[in-house]
């Protein structure tokens, strides 16, 4: 079982770092998306200071959103995606591996260059730890439910539209959790609280969203 | 499906073949109760209801808000209920009914948000503030239209009824994490400067116009939805004889009628 798992981890790696350019896409996106804020609120430091975790999350929700769509549909165009779903391994056992692959291609860079962005945005530097650890637990749980947005929308005509349509209502909690605890570290309150919940979230996440997300991609091969 | 001995039994309207004709005949009786209660709960609401202590006319909103605002949270768990059922079973009906459902539940989603943008203005002084409620209403919204927006994008009915089915579980599992969520960040955010579950005690009138609208409601979405679940039914099931019949029953008769199509 851990065979299939590392393997399939290891070929969807391997494809991410073949095809860097798509990731390094991701990463731009993500940092533009950053800038176009002090352009639209003005560049007053105090604001962007205040609306930096949340500008930090937004983004990073956005970039995982775009990307979400290249998670399965290689795969389901040449048909390996059916052959996997053929083969005797869990189905959940090797979306979780593509999952996990597809959140170190795309979300780890995010997180490794959240802390250049937050320094545009004048973020005081006792909320970095607790911005990369909250984007660390949620954008995993991003994955994991996109994955099912992903696995339902494959083919279909504007899927991407349509993807945006089914997860973002489901990111929303992450958001507030994630924004959150950067926010209740600033204000003195203390993270705890918002890092333990995405924690849960996490690991319900992880229980569940594997299930659905390999129904869903029965369905939407058959 | 062919066991003789299933006929009698209520399970029978499983089957669209069944569920058609029955569907046909409870409709206008559900519609008529319908119009009867809400013409009594308007009148209860409008015109018997005393005027209330603190916050004048206006609060006669919600012989219209809150039954729509129960009604679309109810008939989002009904439709996952549906979904779950056609998911484990594998009843074509399951599928139909969810999603003759999903419209009237966004509807009332829409009504709901609408009268208490009204309500909102003279009482607040604006029409939207990011009250939990409100937000978690707003959200609730968008997985409606998550739903309609998948199964109508995808063409295969088998694939759209299923996947529709699974995005609607998904969303039935998150309902309340989005509500306990938003929620607590509306608390962490502002503090509770509005709350509408402080309002005071209400006078019996007021509660029964509620109630008969929430009736009205309820009457008024069993009868949209079989009358949304018929031609589905049909258009699902076109290749089977019962509807070829059924079909030529129905052109014969209107064409007695004086050609109404």
């Amino acid at each position: 079982m851990l065979s299939t798992f590392l393997a399939v981890l290891r070929r969807d790696l391997l494809l991410a770092w073949r095809g860097r350019a798509d990731v390094l896409v991701t990463l731009a996106f993500f940092i533009i998306v950053v800038c176009l804020f002090p352009f639209g609120v003005g560049a007053e430091p105090n604001l962007l200071r205040a609306i930096a975790p949340g500008v930090l999350w937004v983004a990073a929700l956005l970039a995982c959103l775009l990307s979400l769509h290249r998670l399965f549909a290689q795969d389901y165009a040449d048909g390996t995606l059916e052959q996997l779903l053929l083969s005797r391994e869990p189905a959940t056992l090797w979306v979780m591996a593509k999952v996990l692959a597809f959140w170190i291609s795309t979300g780890l860079p995010v997180i490794a260059i959240a802390p250049a962005m937050a320094l545009l945005l004048d973020l005081e530097q006792g909320g970095l730890p607790v911005l990369i650890l909250s984007l660390a637990l949620g954008t995993p749980i991003l994955a994991l439910l996109g994955a099912v947005g992903a696995a339902l929308t494959l083919g279909l005509r504007g899927g991407g539209m349509l993807l945006a349509l089914l997860v973002l209502p489901l990111f929303v909690p992450v958001l507030i959790f994630g924004a959150g605890a950067v926010e209740a570290e600033l204000s003195g309150t203390g993270a705890v609280a918002h890092l333990l919940l995405l924690g849960g979230g996490l690991a319900g996440a992880l229980a569940l969203a594997p299930m659905a997300c390999a129904a869903a991609l029965r369905i939407s091969t058959d | 499906m062919t066991k003789p001995e299933r006929g009698r039994s209520l399970l029978r309207f499983a089957s669209p073949q069944h569920f058609y004709p029955l569907a046909g005949r409870l409709a206008p009786w559900f519609a008529a109760i319908a119009i009867l209660l809400t013409a009594i709960g308007l009148w209860l609401g409008f015109f018997v209801a005393p005027t209330d202590a603190t916050q004048g006319q206006v609060y006669r909103v919600i012989f219209i808000h809150v039954p729509a605002a129960w009604m679309s949270m109810f008939i989002y768990l009904v439709m996952a209920f549906w979904s779950a059922v056609g998911l484990v079973m594998n009843t074509r009906l399951s599928f139909v009914m969810s999603q003759a459902l999903a419209p009237t539940g966004a509807m009332f989603c829409f009504v709901a948000l609408w009268t208490g943008a009204l309500w909102g203005k003279p009482t607040w002084g604006a029409y939207w503030v990011w009250d939990a409620r409100l937000t978690s209403q707003l959200l609730l919204l968008f997985l409606y239209f998550g739903f309609i927006a998948l199964t109508r994008a995808i063409e295969d009915p088998r694939r759209a009824d299923r996947a529709g089915a699974i995005i609607a579980l998904v969303g039935a599992v998150n309902v309340p994490i989005i509500y306990f969520s938003v929620q607590w960040w509306n608390t962490l955010h502002q503090g509770a400067s509005v709350s509408l579950t402080k309002a005071p005690s209400m006078a019996a009138t007021m509660l029964t116009g509620m109630l008969v609208m929430a009736f009205a409601s309820w009457a008024y979405t069993l009868a949209v939805v079989f009358w949304r679940v018929r031609p589905m039914i049909l258009e699902r099931e076109r290749h089977t004889e019962w509807v070829a019949a059924e079909l030529e029953r129905a052109g014969a008769s209107s064409q007695a009628a004086g050609g109404r199509a």
